[in-house]
């Protein structure tokens, strides 16, 4: 393998001279992480910073009885001892509802839990000291007397009344419910030819980002100022939050947000802790950091997937499926989280399942329940994963059923590419997909007639390799219709403010996040095309929310096709300021004027005329040789929100080849391969960096990662060493491939990236391990992840 | 508690360091926390992620998985060490050129266990590559580019030597 150059430019309609659109150049700002000099919020120290660390309660439910805290507040280096009761003063509870999603209710919650813990790991009291440690010696001295109530962990039985109610203002453990019922769905499973019917099961798991959750809060009381140093993919969100919750105003709180040490939609959410040390802040008037250490992450950061799917298929003797059903629940902890609510994950269950295929009849059913367990919300392909399984994993146990081969299976069902713009059964709208056209890349990229031959050949020598697909569709670039319609201050436009230094460069203030993508880069690529500079003179800046234009931030694979967007705007719109600049200097019409690889010249023949900073040093400091009554405008701000459709759907197909070795259970991944069409591609190498961590996050789905509890409510596993994520040894090497369908919703044309790795990996897995297991006539395997004694079990060896 | 403390003279990045240390204070914090070199990350703490590895005496070692007290009398060096010397430059340029990165979060760790198996010499193939890295979490890039990075790096450092 060799690393291979920046490719050049391919010509489209958005090519201007010297583009970087659809370029693999490298990131801007990547040296200062790989010297180590990158600055994330756990490395932030500040003048008389404090350190805090939390008491949490060891039981799943438990009435807070008393909490003795005069030992702790004597001890080495402590400055204070706060319990929820005492922070409620600095900051008011939340809710985490949306009234788009019907029904859903929770209750409110606290930054410090008061009279009750409702999950282990739930903060009862801070303890805030010199340094960490001390912090952490001093709340071994808290004396919490609980009294213990009864936990409720099964979802199963969350709602059959004889259980405890968590919340009992609530009335019941019921979070949220939505039924669909779309077609003539039970004449269809009459009719079909052949209906497969199976329990679908996810392991709860988590993001397990490398850095945890870190937050230096910064309360000065001299300016009436809160600065919060935050590890979050949404600022200006966070920044409403806190003004909201302190009872202040939004612009007497700043954001910032520099290095974050991955996401994944761990650092989107509103954490009880973040809040509590924001308000200690506030309360104590000097600086308070938090991060979370590696136990606190996994009873803390949220968790996601946990779902129990009974799903049912028909199809007729052509292949035609016919129909689709689910019967979905989940748990999702004690609190709905705020503010983008715990119902989202069930919610796009029912809205993906099935939805690549054309089928018309889809009958769907969520229910979402409370129970003592850390909280699931929103994590990278929130819903995807589970939906897309579902709906692949029926899809290729019909085909076997029927003794079809699955793509040919898919091949009739799936959309027609030529059918656009359409909607799915469950009312999706789709502008333009390319299923079809992902298939046949799939299948010669992968040679699939030639791995079905090598199969086969192998099977013969008592080696049992799989093949499996997954066909998806993703969301991505939400509008105002994913948060804002529910009445949550998430702003789903984003904005670029771009402006010519006194040198001719380029700088950027983007509402768009870096944790990794790529956004600097693919920001920065937007501007120096449409206004007309090498990548060398563009500086971007993110995360500030005193400077950066407002915006949504980087979460639901929005920050390229949105953020992107707005940019490109911004380039186009400075450059028609400048040329305006230049045409008065060098009385000249605009109109025969461009700006090329940073120099101003003439539009015919790209003869140049005027260095940038020689017109920078002009408008800059001899404005008065300008024209009278001329103003040049060297800064502009331009914002982005997609109109037209309420997400810019993509697609694509996923393909797994694996060994699965039948005496010890274990999976060996040989190879993966995916194809997708996210729109214009700005970055290749980033579109395909995303799609293989993607990838690989979901294969961890499929076969490692499960948040273990036990009856009572308590994590068993919340380690790295009993927790397993992939790691480099395990992992195949992955194949991308690209279709490109734009969105006309913007004149880039991009839609997202991010999240279709993950999205088709683990059910591509799950097919695949069938596919292996099926000439010895397991049971398919339908319960994630997918561990040796599962494998053993379906093989009826242990 | 903190009772115990002890006085530790070390080098790190070729510095003479000497510092009073709590006995119980782990290399990487004694690092990042003593000496501000930040470049060295925390991420498990139980020496499973290898965001924290360093070279001590010239091993890598995890750096939350040995005490500062430990090292007294050794050599360490950190990724600001490394990267100011220009020994790991190369591998540097192929982790920015090829995207081995993401976040950045395990990349001077990531860096520093590829060298210890570069500086062996030879070019190992992927999957010696892989299993050399994996103790070393990286939760953005899935790893492949990881790997394309180190071979393209192990194939021209061959190179020159020819």
């Amino acid at each position: 393998m060799k690393i291979t150059d920046d490719s050049p430019p391919v010509l489209t309609a958005l090519d201007r001279p010297n583009s970087y659109i659809g370029r693999s150049v490298p990131r801007p700002n990547l040296q200062r992480l790989t010297q180590g000099r990158g600055q994330y919020v756990s490395d932030v120290t500040l003048p008389r910073m404090a350190h805090v660390a939390y008491v949490r309660s060891p039981h799943a439910h438990a009435r807070i009885v008393k909490i003795a805290t005069d030992a702790a507040k004597k001890a080495p280096g402590v400055i204070a001892v706060v319990t929820g009761a005492e922070l409620a003063k600095v900051m008011t509870p939340w809710v985490g509802v949306l009234t788009h999603l019907k029904g859903l209710k929770s209750a409110p919650q606290s930054p410090i839990a008061i009279e009750r813990a409702c999950w282990q790991g739930e903060a009862v009291c801070a303890v805030v000291a010199r340094t960490r440690a001390e912090a952490e010696d001093a709340c071994e001295l808290v004396e919490v007397r609980y009294e213990e109530l009864s936990a409720v962990t099964d979802p199963e039985i969350a709602l059959d009344g004889k259980t405890p109610v968590i919340h009992a203002s609530l009335g019941d453990n019921l979070c949220f419910e939505r039924k669909l019922d779309v077609g003539a769905v039970d004449k269809a499973f009459a009719e079909s030819d052949a209906v497969v019917e199976t329990t679908f099961r996810f392991g709860r798991h988590t993001g397990v980002t490398n850095e945890p959750r870190a937050v230096v809060a910064d309360w000065n009381e001299g300016d009436q100022r809160m600065t919060v140093y935050h590890g979050t993919q949404a600022p200006h969100m966070m920044q409403n939050l806190f003004a909201k919750h302190l009872g202040i105003a939004e612009h007497q709180v700043r954001v910032l947000t520099k290095d974050v040490g991955g996401s994944f939609g761990i650092k989107v959410h509103t954490y009880a802790d973040e809040m509590a040390t924001v308000a200690l802040s506030k309360l104590l008037k000097r600086p308070v950091k938090f991060v979370a250490d590696r136990i606190e992450s996994f009873v803390t950061d949220i968790h996601a997937r946990d779902h129990r799917i009974k799903a049912k298929i028909g199809v007729s003797r052509d292949g035609t499926i016919t129909a689709f059903e689910i019967d979905d629940l989940t748990g999702i902890g004690p609190y709905s989280v705020y503010p983008r609510t715990s119902g989202i994950e069930a919610n796009q269950i029912v809205n993906l399942t099935g939805g690549p295929y054309k089928c018309p009849n889809y009958r769907a059913q969520t229910r979402v329940v409370f129970q003592n367990k850390n909280v699931m919300c929103q994590y990278r392909a929130v819903g995807h994963p589970i939906a897309v399984a579902v709906t692949e994993g029926l899809v290729e146990l019909a085909a076997a059923k029927i003794g079809m081969d699955p793509l040919e299976l898919r091949r009739r069902n799936l959309i027609a590419d030529d059918a656009y713009p359409t909607q799915s059964a469950s009312g999706l709208k789709f502008e333009l997909l390319s299923h079809h056209e992902a298939l046949a890349h799939l299948d010669s990229m992968m040679n699939y007639a030639g791995l079905r031959a090598e199969q086969k050949k192998l099977r013969e020598k008592g080696i049992y390799r799989g093949i499996g697909f997954a066909s998806f569709i993703e969301v991505t670039n939400p509008s105002a219709a994913f948060y804002g319609v529910g009445g949550a201050r998430i702003t789903s436009m984003d904005g670029a403010t771009v402006k010519l230094d006194a040198q001719g460069t380029i700088i950027v203030h983007t509402g768009v996040t870096e944790q990794g993508q790529g956004a600097e880069a693919v920001v920065a690529q937007c501007v120096a095309s449409s206004f007309g500079v090498p990548m060398d003179k563009v500086r971007v800046i993110t995360g500030d929310t005193d400077n950066t234009p407002y915006g949504g931030g980087t979460w639901a694979s929005r920050a390229a096709g949105i953020g992107g967007e707005a940019a490109w705007q911004a380039g186009k719109a400075l450059r028609a300021n400048v040329v305006a600049v230049a045409a008065s200097i060098l009385q000249a019409k605009p109109d025969d004027l461009d700006i090329r690889s940073g120099v101003v010249v003439d539009k015919a023949n790209g003869t140049e005329r005027l260095p940038l900073d020689e017109l920078a040093r002009v408008a800059y400091f001899r404005p008065d040789t300008l024209p009278p009554g001329f103003q040049a405008e060297l800064m502009v701000t331009r914002h982005y929100v997609p109109r037209a459709w309420p997400f810019a759907f993509t697609n694509g197909i996923q393909g797994c080849y694996l060994e699965v070795d039948t005496d010890t259970g274990f999976v060996k991944l040989l190879k993966h391969w995916c194809v997708e069409d996210c729109g214009t591609i700005i970055n290749p190498q980033l579109v395909d960096e995303q799609i293989r961590g993607g990838v690989v996050q979901g294969i961890g789905a499929a076969l490692f990662e499960h948040c273990l509890y036990d009856e009572r409510g308590q994590l068993l596993n919340g380690n790295m060493a009993d927790y397993l994520v992939p790691m480099a040894a395990e992992m195949p090497d992955i194949e991308c491939g690209h279709v490109v369908s734009p969105t006309a919703d913007s004149e880039l044309g991009a839609k997202g990236a991010g999240e279709a790795g993950t999205a088709g990996a683990p059910g591509s897995v799950m097919n695949a391990i069938n596919d292996a297991l099926r000439p010895l006539g397991a049971q398919p395997l339908t319960d994630m992840p997918f561990t040796p004694d599962k494998i053993l079990a379906a093989l009826g060896k242990v | 508690m903190s009772d115990h403390a002890l006085d530790i003279s070390l080098t790190v990045n070729g510095d003479r360091v000497q510092e009073r240390v709590d006995a119980r204070t782990t290399l990487v914090d004694f690092l990042r926390e003593g000496l501000a070199l930040t470049g060295s990350h925390v991420g498990c703490e139980h020496g499973v992620c290898g965001a924290c590895t360093v070279r001590v005496n010239g091993e890598i070692v995890r750096g939350c998985l040995m005490l500062a007290v430990q090292c007294d009398g050794a050599r360490v060096e950190t990724i600001e060490g490394m990267s100011d010397s220009g020994e790991v430059a190369d591998l540097q340029a192929a982790f920015e050129q090829r995207n081995a990165l993401q976040c950045g979060y395990c990349t001077p760790g990531m860096v520093a266990a590829a060298q210890d198996l570069l500086k062996r010499g030879g070019v190992p193939s992927r999957d010696e590559i892989r299993e050399h890295l994996s103790g070393n979490y990286c939760r953005c890039t899935g790893y492949h580019a990881i790997v394309d990075a180190v071979e393209a790096v192990a194939q021209a450092r061959a190179g020159a030597r020819k």
